[in-house]
């Protein structure tokens, strides 16, 4: 019963989640996130890789995340300038406690992104996710988005939050 | 060689006019020209010495649209083979990378060595007089050559000898090398593959363009700025961004910039994004450049940053890091890029996070820059479709003797001049 009820928790936080980032509160994205909070996606090649001796495609420490968000509320990122729209589909989810009070959490998602004059692009893969528990609600320490396909290819740029 | 009744470039010195046919960058049948003239006479990279450091050990990739086999033999010796099996042309190895002492064809199970050689033919009796198993292994490049452990296959057996091809970008490629003690470099795990929906010629233009970053980057400088970088501009009228910076022909369409660095180097100048931590390592790393090779060697090194063009489709730029990336036309408006990271062999583990993580900071598809070129580079291919703007203007710094500057478009038309000859070529 406590890991069904757990899913359901994380389950829910994970679609405000993806409310947040299909919407752009990035503010309020951020305002989710632990102070040491890290954001990585590794490259397609080596999706278990460590970022220390990896090149991965993004490997953010909560620095880089905010001055990431601050990018991207510009209007000079203009990889995302028009702003792309994306909706992002969560499925799969799975959450156990670690014993160290956080918890370890994942889903499945698949993010879509459109722009004017682009093909639709379907991002595919796996959220991995450290939880902390905070005031009644959760907070991530950790968010590793991997990426199923070969290479980036044709979804060209991950110049949003994936 | 002309398209829609006019040249590719209207080249003019004295009248300091430069101009580019924009039918070059969508034309399918200049496209077409360009996989014989350009793709199959020049040094074409394949892959760097320390990505098959073990015999056995393979890379599979495309070059100039042809899959090919990087592969180290029994013997040391690494090979470019043609992935494409003898038989019937299926590709024969079909893993990305790996060990193997044998390529072995799933199709008829004709099998290979690491050397290529054809060792198995099942129901090789069924052969007749015209069959000589040996006359069939996997078909090498015509040409094959190092330089200092970057490997360039040729499709043309008559080229000149790459080191010659070089000219003045192995000065370039030499003081990326001399970043390492024993100047040996490696390939760091995990490559970035991505598409760019354009001709393969604009990131050419776009790897050493630093006209660009002020407006294209601004974000990036910012970031830099908001992290306690400084940038102040020099006063020498001209210079745009925050160091100097000057943009050569090095021969043979080869070309770079050449920059008085302002945004840090893992090897080695210190800026605050890598903490107060790296202040010791970076002094040391520092102070090794200057015994090994002395002050102003060190300082050459570690004080500048350069973006290398090699001509056609190689860049190498030493910059907040260093990348390789090489990128292969998908017909005449799309390209797939392949970028690694490089980095000396016997750096420690903390200078070798330091370098990757300098390396998100600008390059990649994640990156703060790059992305930002992407989309400078496929809002001109869209651009491109209002083909009453026949031409392109390339002309900036030609007004100028001597000397021109990174934000100058020199070094461009160095590289327009030779893709241009080669196409006119009889």
């Amino acid at each position: 019963m406590r890991a069904v009820s757990l899913r359901g928790e994380v389950e829910e936080f994970l679609y405000r989640e993806a409310d947040l980032l299909d919407g752009w509160r990035l503010d309020e994205w951020l305002a989710l996130l632990t102070p040491d909070a890290i954001y990585e996606v590794p490259p397609n090649d080596r999706p278990d890789g460590h970022s220390d001796d990896t090149l991965f495609i993004i490997a953010d420490d909560m620095d880089r995340i905010r001055a990431r968000v601050k990018r991207l509320q510009s209007h000079e990122a203009h990889a995302e300038s028009p702003r792309s729209r994306t909706r992002r589909m969560i499925h799969n989810v799975q959450a156990a406690e670690n014993g160290d009070g956080s918890i370890k959490a994942s889903a499945n998602f698949v993010v879509y992104r459109f722009r004017r004059n682009a093909a639709t692009r379907e991002y595919v893969g796996r959220y991995e996710f450290r939880l902390k528990r905070e005031g009644g609600g959760f907070r991530i320490a950790s968010r590793r988005a991997v990426l199923d396909s070969e290479e980036l290819g044709a979804l060209g740029s991950v110049s949003f939050i994936l | 060689m002309v398209v829609n009744g006019g040249p590719y470039i209207l080249d003019q010195p004295e009248r300091q006019m430069f101009r580019l046919h924009r039918a070059v960058l969508f034309d399918p049948e200049v496209a077409r020209a360009e996989r014989e003239r350009v793709f199959a006479r020049s040094w074409l990279y394949v892959g760097h010495d320390s990505e098959i450091a073990k015999p056995g050990d393979f890379r599979t990739r495309h070059v100039a649209g042809r899959p090919v086999i990087f592969v180290r033999g029994e013997d040391g010796k690494p090979r470019c083979l043609l992935n494409s099996c003898r038989h019937r042309g299926t590709i024969v190895c079909r893993e990305r990378e790996g060990n193997a002492k044998r390529f072995f064809c799933f199709y008829h199970g004709w099998t290979y060595g690491a050397d290529g050689a054809l060792v198995n033919v099942p129901g090789a009796d069924a052969y007749g007089a015209s069959f000589d198993k040996s006359e069939f292994g996997l078909q090498p490049v015509p040409r094959f050559e190092a330089y200092r452990d970057f490997w360039f296959a040729n499709f043309d057996p008559n080229a000149a000898p790459l080191a010659e091809n070089l000219a003045g970008a192995k000065e370039y490629i030499d003081l990326v090398v001399d970043t390492s003690p024993s100047g040996k470099l490696e390939i760091v795990a995990g490559v970035q593959e991505y598409d760019i929906a354009a001709n393969w010629k604009l990131l050419v233009e776009n790897s050493f363009d630093d006209y660009h970053l002020l407006t294209t980057h601004v974000t990036w400088l910012d970031y830099l700025k908001g992290a306690g970088v400084e940038m102040k501009r020099p006063a020498e009228a001209g210079v745009l961004l925050p160091a100097r910076g000057i943009g050569r022909d090095l021969g043979n369409g080869h070309a770079c910039v050449d920059n008085v660095n302002f945004r840090g180097r893992p090897v080695a100048r210190w800026i605050p994004i890598y903490g107060e931590d790296a202040k010791p390592e970076m002094a040391a790393i520092r102070a090794e450049l200057v015994s090994r090779l002395g002050e102003a060697r060190a300082a050459r090194i570690a004080d500048t940053n350069r973006n290398l063009v090699v001509f056609p489709n190689l860049v190498i730029n030493d910059g907040s890091s260093v990348t390789v990336r090489t990128f292969q036309p998908i017909g005449p408006e799309r390209m797939k890029v392949t970028a690694w990271a490089l980095g000396p062999k016997e750096e420690s583990p903390s200078a070798r996070a330091r370098r990757l993580d300098s390396f998100l900071t600008f390059y990649g598809p994640g990156g703060f820059a790059t992305p930002d070129d992407v989309e400078a580079l496929e809002s001109v291919q869209q651009g491109l479709a209002a083909t009453e703007i026949e031409w392109s203007e390339l002309s900036r710094g030609m007004n100028k003797t001597g000397e021109t500057l990174n934000t100058d478009e020199h070094h461009l038309r160095a590289f327009w001049r030779r893709w241009n000859a080669l196409m006119c070529a009889p």
